[in-house]
């Protein structure tokens, strides 16, 4: 069981939440001028490394808030978590 | 390689056993081969095996890391299907399990192939709507599946509990009378030392650390074991397929999650066929040594542990003992998680990659089952440089043109909770 720092509750179990996907990328402001390779590149290649990742999580039954957090999915050790690039 | 048979049983067990040959021959790596095939899977060894016999391709290595079949080989819970729903995914599963049918023949090895068959059970409004549609479907390809009633499900399984105030009432079921498993080490084994008699060197112990290329050409592969060249590369190590592709520059559109699975004590038989429990995320089988083997859906988040979440077993656990209340007081003997590589439309991944002489074999969440008929149509892009018409349209660049081939048919949860 995963003790998740939200960062606006706090430490919460994990099945209080949702994990979104291991990505920091910004949705393309207009898709129709980016290329088909860059599109999909944003829809479906995500960081599945084995180690350290950024994750976006959803803290479903609490806060409702999205948010990143800093997560190794070797070991499970958690670095952090922050607002940062979900917002 | 002296054949197994009924004779050569007799034969050494008259010479105390001293005479049986050893399975593969476990040869030091050489500096070169036409293919190299990384992972030692069914779906690395089935490869090999297909070069040699398809195509008279046998200057080839697969390469393992750790032992034959240790990964995700190892660690499934054995399910043989071809329940699905795309044009292709149908005809595509279901030559798997012809290839099953006749594998112990094949490989002169017994895989312990049994078709008990499949029950799903039907435990929502929607999940009726979709096996109606699966089954017509199936139907169009000749595939056999059978829509039941809850009496005929009943008959089936005798130990299924019906009560009124079920969580997920029982309405009606499916039935797969072709489905069945197999004992998933043998699977390896017998591609392994088949494709070992026909001259493929299989190399364990032998970790692949990095990926050469010219260019945008593969050239061969750098091990724990020296470096061997090669200028066909095949990667099929499920699980460690993103770290594996990395080493090339390659990105897949994949993440890795723990599919756990668990076995009981053995009990007497009481479960004849495989049996999906939709609405839990839970199914069952039992095994030919009487244990009760489960699985269920993958854990909610990525992990490379091969074990998954307590949370995940418990929910497991608890749609198993609602519906089949008679294990309540079964012991668990064994928990074990393997590593499911979710595809974005829950479809493989066989065929060519953006680097030249590179090729992968991404089962995705059925791996198991279809370990021939991937093996053979990934040899047959190695081989031939085409794509075989039975994985037509399971190309990589097909997210890129917007192509998925969406199915619906893999895993046992048919409702999304959040």
């Amino acid at each position: 069981m995963l003790l998740i720092p939200c960062p606006h509750c706090g430490l919460r179990n994990e099945d209080e939440f949702v994990y979104g996907v291991a990505s920091t990328k910004k949705r393309p402001a207009d898709p129709s001028a980016v290329s088909d390779a860059e599109w999909a590149d944003f829809l479906y290649f995500h960081d599945n490394s084995k180690g350290r990742v950024r994750e976006r999580w959803w803290h479903a039954r609490g806060c409702q808030q999205w948010f990143m957090l800093d997560r190794d999915t070797l070991t499970h050790r958690i670095f952090g978590a922050d607002a940062g690039e979900s917002a | 390689m002296k054949r197994y048979s009924i004779f050569s049983l007799i034969r050494n067990a008259l010479s105390f056993h001293d005479g049986w040959e050893r399975v593969w021959r476990s040869p030091d790596p050489r500096p070169e081969y036409d293919v190299v095939i990384i992972g030692g899977g069914g779906h690395g060894l089935g490869c090999a095996y297909y070069l040699a016999k398809d195509h008279g391709i046998t200057n080839v290595a697969v390469l393992e890391k750790g032992w034959l079949g240790g990964g995700n080989t190892g660690r499934n819970t054995m399910t043989i299907r071809s329940n699905y729903i795309r044009d292709v995914s149908v005809p595509f599963h279901d030559y798997s399990i012809e290839l099953y049918r006749q594998l112990s023949r094949e490989l002169n090895f017994n895989i312990m192939f049994s078709q008990r068959g499949m029950v799903t059970l039907i435990q929502s409004a929607a999940s009726s709507r979709d096996a109606m549609r699966r089954a017509n479907t199936m139907h169009i390809y000749g595939a056999d599946y059978r829509v039941l009633s809850v009496a005929a499900v009943k008959k089936m399984l005798p130990i299924l509990a019906t009560p009124a105030n079920a969580r997920f009432p029982v309405v009606g079921g499916v039935y797969q009378p072709r489905a069945g498993i197999a004992r998933h080490d043998a699977v390896a084994w017998g591609y392994a030392r088949m494709a070992d008699a026909m001259g493929v060197h299989v190399i364990q112990n032998c970790e692949v650390t990095g990926i050469d290329r010219v260019g945008n050409r593969v050239v061969g592969v750098r091990t724990t074991r020296g470096a061997i060249k090669a200028n066909k590369i095949g990667i099929a190590t499920a699980g460690h397929n993103s770290v594996v592709a990395a080493m090339a520059g390659l990105r897949l559109p994949i993440e890795t999650k723990p599919l756990q699975a668990f076995v009981s004590d053995p009990v007497k038989p009481i479960l004849e066929p495989i049996v999906v429990c939709g609405g839990y995320g839970a199914y069952l089988m039992q095994s030919d040594k009487g244990e009760i083997v489960v699985g269920g859906a993958e854990d909610p988040y990525p992990s490379y542990q091969q074990r998954g979440t307590y949370a995940i077993t418990e929910e497991i656990v608890s749609g198993m003992v609602e519906t089949f209340p008679i294990f309540k007081r079964m012991r668990l003997m064994r928990q074990w998680g393997g590593m499911v590589e979710l595809i974005p439309d829950s479809t493989p991944i066989i065929g060519k990659t953006p680097v030249e002489g590179l090729t992968i074999d991404i089962a995705g969440a059925g791996g198991f089952k279809t370990i021939p008929v991937a093996a053979k149509t990934h040899a047959h892009v190695i081989a031939t440089g085409h794509q075989h018409e039975l994985a037509r349209g399971y190309g990589l660049d097909r997210y890129e043109k917007g192509r998925l081939v969406l199915e619906t048919g893999v895993g046992s949860r048919d409702l999304r909770r959040v």
